[in-house]
């Protein structure tokens, strides 16, 4: 005999049938709070880290110094959340920019007129890769005073020189693409430095330049260096650096 | 349907190894030297064991017993198809006792494609290693303070970035990036700056040869950051204890940040000295 279900037995019913489908069970692991759900215990606390994509950044617990707010200053997860948005704004500004000197400057300047949110994004990727220059500087400065460099915790540190590098290199290259006086000029007195490396320095600012003077070869390599090369290679840097925190025993500290 | 949930199920099966273990700590203990077999009283012993080496950090009795009982086995087999390199010290072979003379090893098996290799309790895997503790993760022996990621850790993390992502809005809603005149080679601005970052080393243009500002110098500043780690020997992470270091780097952090902010705002046309009050600033993001 067929009773009437209410409407929330309906919603009940249908979300029943979707949790135990193949479909469901076969995006979401075993354990996974999604097929199980979430109530608040030790064990489930563990499960949320331990069946989700967080475990390949996370431990399940961590060292309780470490995660107040006054120990890492939120400094390397702020560089890291900077970057994630600098990639989200810049893949939005790739739509609009085409690297050649006819183009660029009139690109960013129609990019502000006459596309929807066009300057808050273009003034976000902008003051957003300045902040993360900075916030890159600050958290080097918080892991010298907490020596957090020392054994075993020595490579990770060079692993963030490097990653200070290549900080540096990204925003240089971008500085370069709106193609005004300001990134005409910058980058002039910037690639004149690098012309004077012994030895090599004529032939090294002829490659980045991809000519003698800057020009529409430069702006094209510096853009995919900018939106392609260095991204790839800091990314990559930035998972050793996150793997070793992790295997170099979590934070450091307590001091 | 009416399926338990499965973290309850666990939970069940849990609560009945240990009071199984119960049991068998109370029955005494089993006899030395007993074959390793299904039974309900080894399973205990079994789970006893493992409670032991959690404890101490060792190889678990019952599977040291069991890799003994598996090599003897081998051995009383003479050397049965496929020798077996003998491998690093901490592999152990699970392996049937009474499953027939010749034991077959796992090389002998995939030739062979001999018999199914099933387990007392319908298991098929086999235990071909024990990693003990420290071997692959650098673990600290003294016990720690620690607190589940998620909440603690997420949720400071999620607030952070909300909190980032919103200033960042904000500020990007009321302040504009610059975009001067399109650029031009024939007009050169007065001053000509780099980026902020780098105008510490425009300040040195000023006093050194551009080679020793533009390339020296800052080589030399990565390479010394990069050996920190190798010539600070001192192991203490206190900041009492390591004054000196923390003054040097302080001092090396000065340096570039006065540099800079006078590359930013006390230098005007042609590079001069000039304060900002007078003669306003020439410096743009
Ligand atoms: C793109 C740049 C960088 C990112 C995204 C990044 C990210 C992180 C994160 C998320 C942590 C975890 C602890 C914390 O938040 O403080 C960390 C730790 C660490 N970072 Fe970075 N980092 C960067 C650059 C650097 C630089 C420039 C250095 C040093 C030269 C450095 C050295 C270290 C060291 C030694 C640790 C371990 C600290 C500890 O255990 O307390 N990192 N980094």
């Amino acid at each position: 005999m067929a009773t009437k279900m209410t409407p929330q037995q309906r919603m009940t019913d249908i979300a029943d049938k979707t949790q135990g489908s193949q479909a469901w069970n076969s995006i979401f692991r075993p354990g996974s709070i999604f097929r199980k759900g979430y109530s608040d215990s030790p064990r489930n606390r563990s499960y949320v880290i331990m069946n989700s994509l967080l475990y390949h950044l996370h431990p399940v617990k961590v060292k309780r110094h470490a995660v107040k707010v006054s120990y890492t200053l939120c400094l390397g997860g702020l560089s890291f959340f900077l970057f994630i948005l600098l990639t989200i704004t810049g893949i939005f500004l790739m739509f609009f920019y085409r690297p050649t000197e006819a183009q660029a400057w009139s690109d960013i300047r129609n990019l502000q007129t006459g596309v929807a949110f066009g300057m808050l994004v273009r003034n976000m990727h902008r003051w957003g890769a300045h902040l993360m220059v900075l916030t890159v500087f600050l958290h080097m400065a918080r892991v010298f005073y907490h020596g957090a460099y020392k054994a075993p915790r020595e490579f990770n540190w060079v692993i963030g020189v490097i990653l200070l590098t290549l900080t540096l290199l990204l925003s240089f290259t971008g500085y370069l693409l709106p193609w005004d006086q300001l990134a005409l000029w910058a980058v002039t007195v910037g690639t004149n430095m690098i012309g004077y490396t012994p030895v090599f320095g004529r032939q090294t600012r002829f490659v980045l330049l991809g000519s003698i003077e800057i020009g529409t070869n430069t702006l094209l390599r510096w853009y995919v260096l900018h939106v392609l090369l260095f991204p790839f290679v800091i990314v990559i840097f930035m998972a050793i650096h996150f793997w070793r925190v992790r295997k170099d025993g979590g934070i450091s500290g307590p001091l | 349907m009416a399926d338990i949930p499965e973290h309850l199920l666990k939970r069940a099966e849990e609560a009945k190894a240990k009071a199984a273990a119960k049991k068998a700590a109370a029955a005494g203990g089993a006899p030395v030297g007993e074959p390793v077999a299904a039974t309900p009283n080894a399973d205990a012993e079994a789970a006893a064991s493992f409670a032991e080496a959690e404890a101490s950090g060792k190889i678990p009795a019952h599977l040291l017993a069991r890799s003994s009982a598996a090599k003897a086995a081998k051995a009383g087999a003479g050397g049965g198809a496929g020798e077996e390199p003998a491998a690093g010290g901490g592999v152990a072979l699970l392996e049937r006792p009474g499953a027939g003379a010749a034991t077959p090893s796992p090389a002998g098996l995939a030739q062979t494609g001999g018999p199914a290799l099933v387990g007392p309790a319908g298991h098929t895997q086999r235990l071909l290693t024990v990693v003990k503790a420290g071997s692959i993760q650098d673990v600290k022996s003294t016990p720690i303070d620690k607190v589940s990621t998620w909440p603690h850790l997420l949720v400071g993390e999620f607030v952070a970035s909300l909190l980032c992502t919103a200033f960042l809005l904000v500020f990007s809603t009321f302040v504009r990036a610059p975009l001067l005149a399109q650029a031009n080679y024939n007009r050169t601005p007065n001053p000509s700056k780099a980026p902020w970052y780098f105008l510490g080393l425009q300040e040195l243009l000023t006093m050194f040869h551009p080679m020793v500002a533009g390339v020296t110098i800052p080589g030399m500043g990565i390479f010394i950051l990069i050996l920190a780690p190798y010539t600070d020997r001192n192991p203490s992470n206190k900041p009492e204890d390591r004054k000196f270091a923390i003054g040097l780097f302080t001092i090396f952090m000065m340096f570039w940040a006065v540099l800079v902010v006078i590359g930013s705002f006390f230098r005007g046309p042609g590079f001069n000295f000039v304060m900002p009050w007078n003669k306003g600033i020439f410096f743009d993001f």
